[in-house]
């Protein structure tokens, strides 16, 4: 999330004192009988101990990672837990998600930049907004949830204590047991309901980095048996009694009205219970997802006209008439580039990327039941408080009486921020009031009715000196995606969008004179935050246009980089990728390489790409990277993530993209809006470094160097610049 | 009409033309195989009829006439089958959403080639998409699952 602070704080009144209470524990209204909660992070019960980890597993791990946060303070094995995301409650707010929205680079650690990160802490807790996103999970619970289970340990202790009555300093735990100088062993198990009625130490000691045993190690994922069996249970796979099936049929003109319906045809097709309207779409409720899916396609539905320019070339031209318009950010202005390009410039080129669709594997889908009063919902979402405030409004009960269970999701990548499909199946389930009805979106429906990666564009201009930049001047332009997600809920943005700008104005290059300017484009087709949100883009122009540098100041790349590169981690993690990947070596006829830097997220990647021009096309052979994130708590999921990312950016790369036609999206399945294939998909080799000040997460930043390093890479083999993406749409790809 | 799946028979009664992936999934409540495109463009309802990997997605159910094994007749997590041990071992899954029907897939792949080439390996596996892209593990797992097969 890039939300600034002034965005958030924006008519949040709030005081220092309310920013001190915490939140109730959401846990005590969940216990059974005889179980207790020690922290909002810990349920006990006399048959098992299950942490809380309350943040969307979308795949990229971070159950396993929070829960073992958690066990390592508590001192349990992982084997020997339940690990479960819990209720949504304001009491797992993201502390930092708003940090990136700030306008100081990540590298900027000074006491004002520091300061303005702490403050965005304030409204933070007033919002109470549980969010997974930012790849901010990991730096938010870092310390918060090592200290809950240091704090459930010590109350434990001192239950313990009490029980045998000897001092608390003669007892020690050891895997989920308090063993006293006897040799005599409680489990933890036995002493949790006396533990519940002692205060928890609020600032317990932390053990010493040297002293972990489950951190900093490739641990097996929590959820890794289930998801190959089987038996691990989605949205989309949650069963209820008297369960009904449902879909929906939107406006393909996103956000236009429904002004029509027949659902004459439809409505006697097999299966059919229900078709009714509901904001711009209409529903079909069945006794089997597909009798559903085959009735929406016979409604004869006639459609309010779009709300936005009607084809991609409009739309265009709108981000191009930004570039007229007064800026919207210019943060990054050093020495004085409009001198220093008086006279011309040396290289300057224009690129452009699309709109692209999340196309998470599992579409969207959702369950919910009004019965006895109460909602209850299961959805994976990224946004749980905000997916039960929007639910509550849409069935008219408070939200008090909304029981959101977060599932596992089938993906998420910032589409799950979003809580559209959600309120589609709360409509349903209003239709149907005491039935359970399960809503799943066709892959169609997903496709069409995303809110998208913004399209994009970039203008530079530079002059060279001495084998390196002597000027660079960046200009980009974009709808802001932080603008449409927040007037979905009601919020509006009154400064700068971070995001148009993000992983550009920030990146640590001495250059004497460098500019990076955003420029608005009006929101026309609903955007939102896609893995890795500007830096999508922002990377690929930034590190094009640098590789444009290089090749007209005759420098190579990676050593020029080098040379401009400021910040140390960010060196080192360029260094490391230059020896994994032996840069500089020979390479056969016909190939070659690219590298490209991006500090995203706090978090410096290099990464580099072989490719091969063949008689098929273009082949890509190896990719290399370096990432650091300060501490590396799970360095197998670490990497998983860096591969999973950099085959996302690539598929982006090379072939995807969402275009408009009379106001429709044209592509609607994964033959017109496919990823890469096993076929095409590189062996990656990931080394992660650990020079960071602060510790990182990982789930985005992997990606933006991507695209960079292939076009780079086409250009080293071909000769032929790649300036607009998806790639395939100017040279072969085998 | 009947349907043998995991061993089981089923009666069910619904039109002749539902695809056999919707017929496991809301009527018999078999959510191991996943619903990702509908047009046999994704893999992840893929199953096994009479040991072939098939998409789900795409076949009447009144075409049925084999046996159907989905990823839950496979193995379990208390007796796994050697690909689902070797992709717990390489830690495969990410979201996990395309696991099964990847599973699926590798394990018909090897119950007909001990030992895949690389190429082979592509061909088979074109068919199942990942968004996750684990693809680099689901690779090594089939390499490891196809040695610990011809150690059997
Ligand atoms: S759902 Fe059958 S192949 Fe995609
Ligand atoms: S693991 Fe998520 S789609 Fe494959």
């Amino acid at each position: 999330m890039l939300i600034g602070s002034a965005a958030i704080a924006g008519g949040v009144v709030f005081g220092y004192w309310r920013y001190r209470t915490p939140f109730d524990n959401p846990l005590l209204a969940t216990l059974q009988d005889g179980e207790v909660a020690l922290t909002t992070y810990l349920r006990i019960h006399r048959t098992g101990i299950t942490i809380v980890a309350p943040r969307a597993e979308m795949g990229q791990g971070v159950h396993t990672t929070l829960a073992a946060l958690v066990a390592e303070e508590l001192d349990v094995a992982l084997e020997d837990v339940q690990v479960e995301h819990g209720p949504a409650s304001k009491a797992y707010f993201n502390q930092v998600a708003f940090e990136e929205g700030v306008p100081f680079a990540v590298t900027d650690e000074g006491a004002l930049a520091e300061g303005v990160r702490n403050f965005t802490h304030v409204p933070a807790k007033l919002l109470g907004m549980q969010i997974t996103g930012g790849s901010s999970s990991i730096p938010d619970a870092f310390v918060k949830m090592r200290k809950a289970g240091a704090a459930a340990r010590m109350v434990l202790l001192a239950a313990a204590a009490k029980k045998l009555n000897v001092a608390q300093n003669t007892l020690t735990t050891s895997n989920g047991q308090v063993v006293a100088a006897d040799g005599t062993r409680i489990p933890y198990t036995e002493l949790a309901e006396l533990a519940a009625e002692i205060e928890p130490p609020g600032d317990p000691e932390l053990k010493e980095r040297a002293d972990w045993k489950l951190l900093g190690r490739s641990l097996p994922r929590v959820d890794m048996a289930a998801k190959c069996t089987g038996t691990a249970e989605y949205s989309i796979d949650v069963r209820l009694p008297g369960l009904l099936y449902a879909t929906v049929r939107m406006n393909p003109q996103l956000g236009g009205e429904l002004l029509s319906f027949d659902a004459t045809a439809a409505g006697a097709m097999a299966g059919v219970r229900k078709i009714e309207s509901l904001p711009g779409g209409v529903m079909v409720i069945a006794s089997n997802t597909w009798y559903a899916m085959q009735a929406a396609k016979a409604i004869n539905c006639t459609w309010g006209p779009a709300v936005y320019p009607t084809t991609s070339e409009a739309q265009f031209a709108a981000v191009d008439n930004a570039f007229a318009n007064g800026y919207d950010s210019r943060f990054l202005d050093n020495g004085d580039v409009d001198d220093a390009l008086a006279d011309g410039a040396d290289v300057e080129a224009e690129y452009a990327v699309p709109y692209l669709a999340h196309a998470t594997m599992e579409p969207l889908n959702a369950v919910a039941w009004l019965h006895d009063g109460r909602l209850d919902i299961w959805a994976g979402t990224q946004a749980p408080t905000q997916a039960v405030k929007d639910s509550a409004a849409i069935a008219g009960i408070d939200a008090h009486r909304v029981h959101l269970h977060t599932t596992l999701m089938g993906g998420g990548f910032g589409r799950r921020a979003e809580a559209d499909f959600i309120n589609t199946a709360v409509h349903a389930a209003t239709a149907m009031p005491g039935v359970p009805v399960k809503l799943t979106w066709s892959r169609e429906e997903d496709t069409t009715h995303d809110t998208y990666r913004p399209l994009a564009k970039a203008r530079f201009r530079a002059t060279v000196a001495n084998g390196g930049p002597l000027a660079f001047d960046l200009a980009l332009a974009a709808p802001s995606a932080i603008a449409s997600q927040l007037s979905r809920i009601g919020m509006s943005i009154p400064g700068p969008d971070m995001s148009i700008v993000q992983a550009a104005w920030d990146q640590p290059y001495a250059i004497a004179n460098y500019r990076v300017t955003g420029y608005r484009a009006p929101v026309m087709t609903p955007i939102s935050s896609w893995r890795s949100v500007g830096a999508s883009q922002n990377g690929f122009f930034h590190e094009c246009a640098l590789d444009e540098i290089a090749h007209a100041a005759g420098a190579d790349p990676l050593q020029m980089r080098l040379a401009l590169l400021t910040h140390e981690p960010s060196r080192k993690v360029l260094e490391a990728v230059a020896e994994m990947s032996g840069w500089g070596g020979a390479l056969p006829e016909g190939r070659g390489r690219g590298v490209a830097f991006v500090l995203s997220f706090g978090v410096p990647v290099a990464e580099v790409i072989e490719v091969a021009a063949t008689g098929n096309g273009i082949r890509i052979i190896k990719a290399w990277a370096a990432v650091d994130v300060g501490i590396a708590l799970d360095p197998g999921n670490i990497e998983a993530q860096v591969q999973s990312a950099i085959n996302f950016g690539l598929s982006a790369a090379i072939m995807s993209e969402i275009t408009l036609k009379d106001g429709v999206v044209e592509q609607s399945n994964f033959h017109n809006y496919d990823a890469i294939r096993i076929v095409q998909a590189p062996d990656i080799e990931v080394r992660i470094l650990e020079n960071g000040t602060k510790i990182r997460g990982i789930g985005e930043p992997g990606l933006p160097p991507a695209a960079p390093a292939l076009a780079n890479a086409i250009f080293a083999a071909t000769g032929q610049r790649m300036r607009e993406l998806p790639l395939r749409k100017h040279i072969r790809f085998a | 009409m009947k349907l043998t799946v995991n061993g089981s028979e089923h009666e069910v009664d619904v039109n002749d033309d539902m695809p056999l992936l919707w017929v496991l999934r809301d009527e018999l409540g078999i959510t191991g195989p996943k619903y990702g495109c509908g047009i046999a463009l994704c893999g992840a309802c893929t199953v096994h009829i009479d040991g072939v990997a098939m998409r789900s997605c795409v076949i009447p159910v009144a075409a049925v006439s084999g046996e159907v094994t989905t990823i839950e007749g496979l193995g379990t997590p208390a007796a796994l089958h050697a690909v689902q041990r070797a992709w717990i071992d390489q830690q495969v899954a990410q979201c996990g959403y395309c696991q099964p029907g990847q599973i699926m897939s590798a394990a018909a792949l090897l119950a007909n080639n001990p030992d895949p080439s690389d190429a082979e390996i592509d061909i088979a596996m074109a068919g199942n998409l990942c968004r996750c892209g684990a693809y680099p593990r689901i690779r090594s797992a089939i390499k490891a699952a196809a040695a610990s097969l011809r150690e059997i």
